[in-house]
């Protein structure tokens, strides 16, 4: 038992999973390893708080090397796994050194889809630390922004330099906004709320190309040949799961490394959570959820199973998006729905959307309306029968169809 | 730098130096302090960062509807002192504030 439990990622993941292996009572060695620069911290506000200047840098950390050196975990930083040998369980680095495992947890999070030509000056993607730095750097010089993408990243960037002042174009290859992740009725709301603060929108366009000046981005090109001019371009296209390491080794991967919903890879003493992962549910399909919510729950289902308990994550997934002074924030699914039906005030941006398949509920998305949300979630998660006319009616609070229970 | 105590759900009490316009979500969770989960990372979506306010009840600002709406949420008993500690930025008046953590957050 003198190995320690090693976790290869030190974001949300990664974070959770050693301080819950800590949690399990796991007396031995655990070691964080991350390959950015930086202690763990929250990459949600990057896009939000930290971009728009509310927040510094030190504010977004999630741990400090002292809190988790208190825990006895060890944090190494700016370290890149080279190799996994799965039969001596033992990690190698690129710099020669070996460090074997008890177990494994693999949290190696997902890297942004790049475009071709995108390493030109001023082209940028958002997803660490850094390159919010570099955003928010190049951001006050510039006066015209392409956004490539219109998922949550785009738009909530979109947003931030709307309030900035700056000119904005968002360009999307769908039809509609954030169609991954939302409902037309959703997307339609933010296509409004976007037109309405000065957004425009090039819905249904595909991207053929940057123009350039020396070196520099001036532009980019549609692939109906027309082109937006813009000195800086955030490129928000969706991630890759990084899952080369576990591939490599043999561990099985599809869009994802494939774990179940305790944590578990195809290696018994090797374990997966956060972005990296596509979970094989019961009924075979494969998810996967770019999450904080998911990060969360996996890494503690893998601590469990870890610890030889068995705490599968299997909650409702949610999320949220804030874009100027609009929280939405979404749970269960709206895909597929037959039927659905909004409470409150479409206009306002106060609203929640609740979506049913075969008069069963499978999901809301709520506009400003947390307690919607909140409620949604335990609804959900407890299969508490709501129909279309209550959820419709203001005058029916949700909260109030939850079964009574004790509040610990 | 003004000091916060925060009592921690076992009564530990811990002292930390706040910056000022820090939130005390982020000091707390930065330095470990035990009790506060603040899945979202400081936006008001979630409700697991919730406290009870021990002191200077008339000096900290008022929740805003947003915040109020959340925390109706939170999982732990919700006492007339309840804040999200994600949502109350650290000021030089509130040097020496004690701040209490609810036994759950989820």
């Amino acid at each position: 038992m003198n190995l320690p439990i090693v976790i290869i990622g030190a974001g949300q993941a990664g974070l959770q999973a050693a301080e819950a292996i800590r949690t399990e009572g796991w007396q031995g060695d655990v070691i964080l390893l991350g390959d950015e620069p930086h202690a763990p911290y929250h990459r949600p506000p990057l896009s939000k708080a930290y971009l728009s200047g509310e927040s510094s840098a030190e504010q977004l950390t999630m741990r400090g090397p002292d809190a988790l050196a208190r825990k006895q975990i060890t944090l190494r930083t700016g370290i890149r796994v080279e190799r996994i040998d799965r039969a001596e369980r033992t990690l190698h680095f690129s710099h020669g050194s070996s460090l074997p495992y008890h177990r494994l947890v693999l949290a190696t999070g997902a890297r942004t889809r790049q475009l071709a030509g995108a390493d030109l000056q001023g082209v940028f993607a958002l997803r660490t630390l850094d390159d919010a730095t570099r955003i928010a750097q190049a951001l006050e010089a510039a006066d015209s922004i392409a956004v490539i993408g219109g998922g949550f990243i785009g738009l909530e960037f979109a947003a931030i330099a709307r309030k900035k002042g700056k000119s904005v174009t968002v360009i999307e290859a769908a039809d509609r906004l954030m169609a991954r992740a939302v409902s037309a009725q959703i997307s339609e709301i933010y296509a409004r709320l976007h037109t309405e603060r000065g957004v425009s929108l090039r819905l249904g366009s595909g991207v053929s190309g940057f123009v350039s000046a020396n070196g520099a981005v001036s532009g980019v090109t549609l692939s109906d040949g027309s082109i937006i001019s813009a000195d800086l371009v955030v490129v928000g296209v969706g991630v890759i799961p990084n899952q080369e390491l576990a591939d490599a080794a043999g561990v099985i991967c599809e869009s994802g490394v494939i774990v179940d919903s305790s944590g578990r890879t195809s290696d018994p003493f090797i374990f997966a959570c956060g972005d990296c992962t596509a979970t094989r549910l019961a009924d075979g399909r494969l998810r996967r959820l770019e999450s904080v919510q998911n990060a969360i729950e996996q890494a503690k289902a893998c601590a469990a199973t870890i610890m030889g308990k068995e705490r599968p994550f299997s909650a409702a997934p949610w999320f949220w998006s804030d874009q100027y002074d609009v929280k939405l924030q979404m749970v269960g699914t709206s895909a597929d729905h037959d039927l659905s039906v909004i409470r409150g005030d479409v206009a306002t941006y106060k609203c929640s959307i609740f979506y049913f398949r075969d008069t069963t509920l499978i999901g809301l998305d709520s506009l400003n309306r947390p307690q919607d949300h909140m409620a949604g979630r335990r609804l959900l998660d407890q299969q508490v029968f709501l129909t279309p006319e209550q959820a419709a009616d203001e005058g029916v609070a949700l909260a109030g169809l939850l079964p009574k229970q004790a509040t610990s | 730098m003004p000091k916060v105590t925060y009592i921690e759900p076992s009564g530990n009490q811990v002292t930390i130096d706040v910056p000022v316009g820090w939130s005390l979500m982020q000091a707390a969770t930065s330095n470990g302090v035990e009790g506060i989960e603040a899945e979202c990372g400081g936006s008001c979506a979630c409700a697991t960062c919730h406290c009870y306010i021990e002191s200077h009840a008339d000096q900290v600002p008022a929740a805003e509807q947003g915040e109020r709406d959340m925390l109706q949420n939170a999982v732990a008993e919700i006492r007339a002192n309840s804040r999200l500690s994600c949502q109350i930025k650290m000021s030089e008046n509130l040097e020496g504030l004690v701040v209490r953590l609810p036994e759950t957050q989820i």
